[in-house]
């Protein structure tokens, strides 16, 4: 039977754990908080590109800018976004996991990655894959420029003909207890999504510029939004995810608490009982002379 | 004929944030091709911006912004300014914009064929436009800062 003072420092343990684990949910909720606003506050941007966008590709005659254009399929790059830390439940893994199924799947192709998080860098970089570029630790305050700096290199990089086509896989944030991990195409890009029945009455503008020429300088500027989007769902899935497993592992250590002062009492009561056993029969002993 | 409105709502929106919603008495914008100024009523445009300086009025206060890349869009109810960097006056980091204009001095100046000349001078032109906005900062922050 378990010694006493081993169950004792058991469940001190434990406690500690669980204050640990309470501390980063409550954390982690104020952090998912302010995520969700960022993603909300995004919005108003992305819609209005979206639909100037929208506008101007129905007066473009000329459409076969270089980001439009389809090129097959030879060189593929994956911009793999995960977190930098860990402690987040399946968040992680399941990026990773969906990444591996979609290398498989274009096994045929000139395969390269680039890494948005640590995790995620860290498990390619001892696969055989190249890794083009990596960018850690800017998950946590997410500027917009981070994103462009990202979308900049994947463009410079398209431009010059070292990539046919560029995907992006990311956690989209659902819910707080619910991520979808998301393959998306960035480049070339395709259907300029959303918002098309919004933009039904078709204004006639008048352009300062040449449609055509504003155009091809807003076409970049969508693949950056793109990007910034897809960093920012993740960073509020990952904050919802990290949320959702430590609550359970607060749950989990209060149950093993329980568990364990039960254990620890039963073991005290048989020591007393053994030991009133003890006296008990000592006395009887003396008595019986 | 029909009445020209006496105001605009005017939107200036970047990647992050919705920096300012409201009517606006007139809106001006640095155009590509040159400052554009919005009156209510104005027909509908669609215009890319460049590095300055944007304003609005409201009544008798003028708004002072910096805005780097973006673009303008000018519908019938409504005025959008994308901007993919915009900061109000106040919020502008003096110091800051001063360090960014002496490097970018230094680097224009300097005989390194490595210099990257359209970078520094582009990065020039955004401290400099700024500086200016930043020397039109309203005095509200102050006096608030008194009270």
């Amino acid at each position: 039977m378990a010694n006493l003072r081993d169950v004792r420092r058991r469940i001190r343990s434990v406690r500690n754990i669980q204050k640990t684990t309470r501390a980063m949910k409550f954390v982690s909720a104020s952090k998912l908080k302010r995520a969700q606003d960022r993603v909300v506050a995004a919005r108003p941007y992305a819609n209005r590109m979206l639909a100037v966008l929208n506008s101007l590709i129905s007066r473009v005659e000329n459409r076969d800018h270089a980001l439009l254009q389809r090129r097959g399929s030879g060189q593929i790059l994956l911009v793999i976004i995960t977190g930098d830390k860990g402690l987040c439940g399946a968040f992680n893994s399941n990026i990773i996991k969906a990444a591996t199924v979609f290398l498989n799947q274009k096994a045929g192709a000139e395969l390269s990655l680039a890494a948005v998080g640590r995790k995620g860098y860290d498990f390619f970089k001892r696969r055989p894959y190249e890794i083009r570029a990596q960018y850690i630790n800017i998950m946590g305050k997410l500027a917009y420029e981070e994103a462009k700096r990202i979308a900049d290199f994947l463009i410079q990089q398209y431009s010059a003909l070292a990539l046919d086509e560029v995907y992006i896989v990311y956690n989209e944030f659902k819910s707080v207890i619910q991520q979808r991990v998301t393959v998306e195409r960035l480049l070339p890009i395709g259907e300029i999504e959303g918002l098309r029945e919004q933009v039904a009455p078709r204004l006639d503008y008048i352009y300062e510029q040449e449609p055509q020429t504003i155009f091809s300088h807003l076409l970049p500027r969508h693949v950056d939004v793109q990007v910034y989007r897809a960093m920012l769902e993740s960073a509020a899935s990952e904050h919802g995810a990290r949320m959702t497993a430590m609550d359970a592992a607060t749950t989990n250590a209060k149950d093993m608490i329980e568990r364990l002062t039960l254990n620890m009492n039963r073991i005290r009561q048989a020591s007393i009982t053994k030991e009133i056993i003890e006296i008990v029969s000592g006395a009887n002993a003396l008595a019986g002379k | 004929m029909p009445v020209l409105p006496d105001q605009i709502t005017l939107e200036i929106v970047t990647p992050e944030r919705l920096l300012f919603s409201g009517a606006v008495d007139e809106v001006s914008v640095p155009g590509v091709e040159g400052y554009l100024g919005i009156l209510p009523g104005h027909a509908p445009l669609l215009s890319e911006l460049k590095i300055g300086e944007v304003m609005y009025r409201q009544e008798d206060t003028r708004t002072y912004l910096f805005c780097s890349w973006g673009f303008l869009e000018v519908l019938p109810d409504r005025v959008s300014v994308l901007a993919e960097i915009a900061e109000r006056a106040e919020d502008i980091d003096v110091t800051r914009a001063q360090a960014a204009r002496e490097r970018a001095e230094k680097r224009l100046k300097s005989k390194d064929p490595e210099t990257d000349f359209q970078r520094a001078r582009t990065a020039l032109e955004r401290a400099l436009a700024r500086l200016q906005v930043a020397s039109k900062a309203s005095p509200r922050g102050l006096a608030a800062g008194e009270g």
